[in-house]
């Protein structure tokens, strides 16, 4: 099969973030980047679908500044066959504007599937995978955790709260990837020097109009410091009014 | 921990990313456990596969012997990450790699590279190195391990190594031994002793408060009768095994760089989060000043190390530039380790804390390969011409 998965270079998660000083972006001082998570989940499922089928190829494509070559060749080091960036100066707020220019790209590839991940884990807008799939015209199923492919036709398992769903569509597809698929594997080391031979493909976005704009980032308020309501069993009458009429929990 | 002197822009793209890969696998598959093995007193042997199919056996030797062939800084960023995680680990890697495997790639046969370089990169063959013996340890010219050559052109091995890495748990071991009644250091040659021939035996070290999550045993071998073939061809005198030693000590000065900072994330982790006096203790001088000690020698370390490898990539690296650097980063990662132990106050004694772990690992490395006396006395000899040895 012929499957290309969209990929985005995000912070890592557990930093402690700072707003820079324009108030509209995260401060990138120190901060470590890596491919989203689920975005890993995407591209393990593309080369196990490849492995398993026989002859394929894994294409991944990432939108943004050259930086971004760095998530296409862990990527390509975890096994992916070429990459593609679609280069522009940031990555835009607006997901039909990214939307677009994936589009321009897929369009005409010949893909049997397109893979994302559920959500980009910094800005988890969770648009771009349908929104390109609309404008492709192709079926979309969103955060699958589980991808069985025959016959040209794809079943999908969608996790919901309390209950599961089995949806099934003809490919070619796209398909948004959730936990519950493989996680990524170690790019090798042998991977990482093969990745440097492996073609990496830099064309300029066709971005379409951003419409979505940033006007401010906001950090959560602090935390109140936790209170000792007192020790023992004692304790737990205070404990329990409080929880309800001050926490508000119970 | 923090890059304070973006060291990452003096490396490329792929040194970072192997480090990035290594540093994954360790964080999620040896930190976990490796608190536990320490106290069971048990190498987690199910880390093997794992280590193997990322490659970082022998991960600087050529892609056509199956490995990954990677350049001496990337390797050394390999073992840095790995005793990220405890020397121990770290220690099965360079005994596999620098200390089985590279003897094999330099002094081996064509047959034998391909028999054992592909096998040991994926982690089928584990090796050993005998060097060491129960009398000979800083001065191994001493050795007493004796060959015979048969008429046959075949091998009879006598004698006992000691302090050996992975001895219990090798399928092969790569045994040092003078030959043929020479007691001079000259007539020391190199043998891959597969460990199940009769007449080779390999004990457990007990009682060990250092190291404890990796096997070192004691090898006895009595009467082993080795085919012509067990002979490494190109080995020959006393500085065939030392090559290998500076390959290993290579590594070693990165992997130290690995425990400490481990040991300094710790510390500095510990030092915001733990309130004494109303204040988080990394407030107070005396603590910062702990940590402003433990940060720059692990600066300077990880600089040394990166010039060697890049002086080793060159190939114009020499044993004394490996002596200055083993020497000085096994000594900056002890302070640091048990500066950080103490910067944890009770709760740095804990197997729940990695600091005393690592403390008491590094009694080792300092030990090992050379101990620091015996580098600072290579250094001596070095800038003043004469020796102080003998």
């Amino acid at each position: 099969m012929k499957i290309a998965v969209c990929i985005k270079r995000v912070p890592d998660m557990e930093t402690r973030f700072k707003i820079a000083a324009s108030g509209k972006a995260v401060d990138e001082t120190g901060l470590k980047y890596d491919m989203s998570d689920f975005d890993g989940y995407a591209v393990e499922t593309a080369l196990q679908l490849n492995e398993k089928q026989g002859p394929g190829e894994t294409v991944v494509i990432s939108l943004g500044p050259d930086v971004v070559q760095e998530q296409l060749r862990k990527a390509l080091s975890m096994g992916a066959d070429r990459a593609v960036q679609l280069k522009a100066d940031r990555v835009p707020v607006d997901g039909l504007a990214i939307a677009r220019a994936l589009a321009a790209e897929l369009e005409g590839g010949g893909y049997d599937l397109i893979l994302f991940g559920r959500q980009a884990v910094d800005s988890a807008n969770a648009t771009v995978g349908p929104m390109t799939a609309e404008l492709l015209d192709l079926p979309c199923a969103t955060a699958v955790s589980t991808l069985d492919i025959a016959n040209g036709r794809a079943t999908a398992r969608r996790e919901l709260e309390g209950a599961a769903e089995i949806v099934e569509f003809p490919l070619p597809a796209i398909v948004t990837v959730d936990e519950g698929m493989p996680r990524a594997r170690y790019p090798s080391l042998k991977g990482i020097m093969a990745a440097k031979k492996k073609p990496l493909e830099v064309k300029p976005a066709q971005l379409g109009e951003e419409r979505l704009t940033l006007e401010k980032m906001e950090l959560p308020p602090e935390r109140a410091a936790g209170r000792i309501v007192g020790e023992g069993p004692g304790a737990v009458p205070d404990l329990v009014r409080l929880l309800h009429t001050e926490a508000k929990v119970l | 921990m923090q890059d304070f002197f973006d060291i990452d822009s003096a490396l490329s793209e792929e040194e970072r990313a192997v480090r990035e890969s290594v540093r994954q696998f360790v964080d999620e598959r040896v930190i976990p456990v490796i608190g536990d093995c320490y106290v069971e007193g048990r190498f987690p042997r199910e880390i093997i596969p794992g280590l193997a199919e990322l490659g970082v056996f022998g991960a600087n030797l050529p892609e056509e012997y199956g490995c990954a062939g990677l350049n001496n800084v990337a390797y050394g960023l390999i073992m840095q990450e790995l005793e990220r995680g405890d020397s121990g680990i770290r220690s099965f890697a360079s005994v596999q790699g620098a200390l089985v495997m590279y003897p094999i790639f330099a002094f081996g046969s064509e047959e034998q590279k391909k028999h054992y370089l592909p096998k040991m990169a994926s982690g089928e063959i584990i090796g050993c190195f005998g060097l060491t013996e129960p009398d000979f340890g800083s001065n191994p010219s001493g050795m007493i391990t004796m060959a015979k050559e048969q008429s046959d052109g075949s091998w009879v091995l006598n004698g006992a190594k000691m302090w050996i890495t992975n001895g219990s748990q090798a399928n092969v071991a790569v045994v040092w031994a003078k030959t043929n009644g020479d007691k001079s250091d000259k007539s020391i040659r190199g043998f891959v002793v597969p460990t199940n021939t009769k007449g080779f035996s390999a004990k457990d070290q007990k009682g060990k408060l250092s190291l404890r999550a990796s096997d070192t045993s004691e090898l006895v071998m009595q009467d082993v009768h080795l085919p012509a073939t067990a002979l490494l061809p190109k080995s020959g005198g006393l500085k065939s095994p030392l090559m290998c030693l500076t390959q290993a000590r290579y590594g070693i000065s990165w992997g130290v760089i690995g425990a400490a900072m481990a040991c300094y994330e710790e510390a500095l982790a510990y030092s915001t989060s733990r309130v004494m006096f109303d204040k988080p203790i990394g407030g107070f001088q005396i603590q910062q000043q702990r940590l402003a000690i433990m940060l720059t020698e692990i600066v300077k370390a990880q600089l040394v190390s990166l010039h060697l490898g890049r002086l080793k990539d060159l190939g114009t690296f020499t044993p004394q530039q490996v002596s200055f650097a083993k020497r000085n980063n096994c000594d900056i990662a002890t302070d640091v380790a048990r500066e950080a132990r103490r910067l944890l106050g009770a709760n740095g004694i804990l197997a729940e804390y990695a600091s005393m772990r690592h403390m008491a690992n590094l009694e080792s490395v300092y030990t090992y390969e050379g101990t620091h006396d015996i580098h600072t006395l290579i250094l001596g000899q070095a800038v003043t011409g004469l020796s102080a040895f003998n």
